[in-house]
């Protein structure tokens, strides 16, 4: 059997100085090597590990026959969002993981042909009209991210007149303002939602729902169903000294500033973002690594990770970890902060660390994280950044009536992706999700169901 | 993109818009902010409004030439229109009867007072106005302050018209003769915390509305995150109005300076590109 062809990636110590995407992308020999490694089993497992239940075994046939536009067909068919997935999907945990030929060897890189075929597409077929026979029924999709895009694409192709409400100037949420470039370039994005446009769905933005209108509104305007994705809200911070001190920022803001404001090209656009020469970053989930990997890039010196566990425990992608370790940032391990120092300015300037150790499993299995006492001290820093974890949104469900929500603030929604309120849908971060691909299946999932509530 | 319908220019540095917003219009409510973005390179920065006219679909903005943004704001003319608006955000004031209201503001906090103290008013409260300013020249919609009050005070720094001294030289003269029930202020930081400080000491429950650094204004970055009651709040949702009396000071005095000095850099270079452009227009 043949190896897994490896996706070429840029040097590292090239690519941590600009924005440009850090993976290459396979040639058309490539792809068609790798998708000639698929073993076509009669049950192929692959497809029960996609939450958007892309026909992996059909698209990598036709890769396999050269066949690029029939494999974008069938997986168009399901995503609406092809060239992200291949590209910000954990496949390793996903579809790729159910590969049977990663028993023996190393699994399909579904992933890699996924945004090979998409990015071919871009490349080669000229965006079609879809010929959707409207229903005359109206929808409305709360949030451009994941889950409100998913849902929307599938509300569309059913023959929904689909309206957007998106709350910033732009679409796409944690998309556009959350992902970096590197990781996920704006023009990629930007045609996907050029895709979702040409399906009649219409954006509207500036529009913060609850405030600028009411879901109450929505409702009167004659919308029969609304799905809310309005993500992830205020960010958590570690409730210790100091964590409001200048040139702290939690990661939603450090990336908000750079990624959807162009901070890094300041003065040239208005929006100013501390250049730190030496970063320390808390967290170890993907936010974290993308905030690393960001500072790295806009001049950072030296750039520290710090995490209470250890990079096992790190709920970060194995891809993303190794392309920062790569990059040049130093991973601190079993230490979390416990004091931020200010300059006398009110600048952070340092911040007070202890190291941790971790317990015997508890019946769970987890194991947690305990600090050593006496084992304190200090790294030297002008900029930190808090990749914590975030809360839901709470603007729309709290000035929405009839929406409950769990005790984290999560919508309550049933099996059928509906809140405790007839007719209002939601998924994605709001109610519950945590990542892109999850927010995007529970936007499918939503989509389902409205077309099932609308008709019966 | 939003018109601008009507400009004003109610000092050298303090200008009035109105700008068709019909949805922010008739939603808006006392005490909410939006957030404007001028241009693709803009950045997003709130702003208090100061009016609505709903049968126009319009919301009046009154702001001081500050930094770059607001200075490039106040280059736009009638018929210009801005990139973005987003609103109304934050936590409405709350408007009930209260008994007597003292209702304080400073510099351009003035405009933002005005919804203020006309829905207090409405519900039945007596409202005491204190305006303060470095000058006369500087006073800024007497009439309309006048109108919307049960009386109106103002205090001029150096006593060019009204009373000389600052808001809280008048305060304390009403507080001692007044049973006042609650007190309102809106400004500069400084002003707002000396009078909470003062209020302090009679146990007099104050609101101050609060305008730190804001990115998105939804609830998402934490740009804005204040000190209440030892607890992290975030203005553009939970505020931006907070017990005066249990807000960190001197922690927001220090966050609202994080960006000084890229702020003069982006003013500067601002003022020369307007300079240059001065020149070729001469030309």
């Amino acid at each position: 059997m043949s190896q897994r062809i490896k996706m070429v990636e840029r040097e590292p110590n090239i690519r941590n100085k600009d924005f440009e995407e850090v993976n290459l992308g396979y040639t058309d020999e490539q792809a068609l090597l790798e998708a000639k490694r698929c073993l076509h089993c009669k049950n192929p497992m692959c497809m029960t590990g996609c939450p958007v239940e892309v026909n992996i075994a059909e698209f990598i046939h036709y890769l396999a026959n050269n066949d690029q536009a029939g494999a974008i067909k069938i997986i168009k068919d399901k995503s609406n969002l092809p060239a992200v997935c291949g590209r910000v999907c954990p496949q390793e945990k996903q579809c790729e993981s159910k590969c049977i030929l990663g028993i023996k060897q190393e699994p399909i890189a579904i992933g890699n042909l996924e945004r090979y075929a998409a990015d071919w597409a871009s490349k080669n077929i000229k965006e079609e009209k879809y010929n959707i026979k409207p229903n005359g029924k109206k929808v409305a999709v709360v949030g451009s991210g994941p889950a409100g895009l998913t849902c929307a694409g599938d509300l569309a192709k059913l023959g929904y007149d689909v309206t957007i409400f998106e709350s910033l100037h732009d679409s796409g949420g944690v998309l556009r303002y959350g992902i970096p470039e590197f990781r996920l370039p704006v023009a990629v994005l930007d045609k996907e939602v050029e895709s979702l446009k040409n399906l009649g769905i219409k954006f509207i933005f500036n529009y913060l729902i609850g405030r600028t209108k009411t879901v109450e509104d929505l409702l009167e305007e004659g919308f029969e169903a609304i799905f809310v994705g309005t993500g992830a809200g205020l960010p958590t911070f570690p409730g210790v000294e100091g964590e409001n001190l200048n040139n702290i920022y939690s990661a939603n803001e450090f990336l908000v500033r750079i990624n959807l404001m162009n901070a890094f090209q300041f003065p040239e656009y208005d929006t100013p973002v501390h250049k730190g020469k030496n970063v320390v970053v808390i967290g170890g989930g993907n936010t974290a690594m993308d905030s690393v990997r960001t500072a790295k890039r806009i001049g950072a010196e030296t750039v520290k990770l710090v995490y209470r566990r250890t990079q096992n425990e790190m709920p970060a992608r194995l891809e993303e970890r190794k392309h920062a370790l790569e990059e040049g940032i130093e991973f601190i391990e079993l230490t979390a902060p416990t004091k931020f120092i200010a300059d006398d300015k009110g600048f952070v300037k340092a911040v007070e660390c202890v190291k941790m150790k971790l317990t015997e499993p508890d019946v769970s299995g987890r194991r947690k994280p305990i600090e050593i006492e006496g084992s304190n001290f200090i790294i030297e820093t002008d900029l930190v950044v808090l990749a914590l974890g975030l809360n839901p949104n709470p603007i729309l469900p709290s000035l929405t009536k009839g929406l409950e929500t769990d005790k984290k603030g999560h919508l309550i929604v049933d099996d059928k992706f509906m809140t405790t309120r007839k007719g209002i849908f939601a998924g994605g971060d709001i109610a519950g999700g945590s990542t892109v691909i999850q927010a995007m299946g529970m936007g499918k999932q939503a989509a389902k169901n409205i077309h099932k509530y609308l008709n019966n | 993109m939003f018109k601008i319908i009507k400009k004003e220019v109610l000092s050298s540095v303090i200008k009035s818009f109105e700008i068709e917003a019909k949805d922010i219009a008739k939603n808006i409510k006392p005490g909410q902010f939006i957030v404007l973005r001028l241009n693709e390179k803009g950045e997003r920065f709130p702003l208090t409004v100061a009016g609505t006219n709903l049968e126009k679909g319009t919301i009046k903005i009154i702001f001081q030439e500050a930094g770059k943004s607001t200075t490039q704001l106040g280059t736009l003319k009638e018929g210009d229109y801005i990139r973005d608006i987003v609103g109304p955000l934050g936590q409405p004031t709350e408007i009930k009867n209260f008994g007597t209201v003292v209702a304080l503001a400073g510099g351009v906090g003035t405009a933002e007072l005005l919804p203020v103290i006309s829905a207090l008013l409405k519900a039945g409260n007596k409202v005491i106005t204190i305006v303060g300013a470095r000058n006369k020249s500087l006073l800024l919609m007497q009439e309309e302050l006048k109108e919307h009050s049960s009386e109106l005070l103002v205090a001029t720094d150096d006593g060019s018209y009204g009373i000389k001294g600052f808001v809280t030289t008048v305060l304390a003269d009403v507080i001692k003769k007044e049973k006042v029930s609650i007190v309102y202020a809106i400004g500069p930081v400084p002003m707002m915390k000396a009078v909470s400080n003062m209020t302090k000491d009679y146990n007099l429950k104050t609101l101050v509305s609060l305008n730190p650094i804001m990115v998105d204004g939804t609830g998402m970055c934490g740009a804005c995150r204040v000190s209440v009651n030892k607890e992290i709040k975030f203005a553009c949702v939970d505020g931006p109005e907070f017990d005066g009396h249990l807000v960190d000071w001197e922690e927001l005095t220090n966050r609202l300076r994080a960006f000084k000095e890229n702020e003069k850099l982006a003013l500067e270079k601002y003022k020369d590109i307007l300079n240059m452009e001065c020149k070729c227009h001469k030309e």
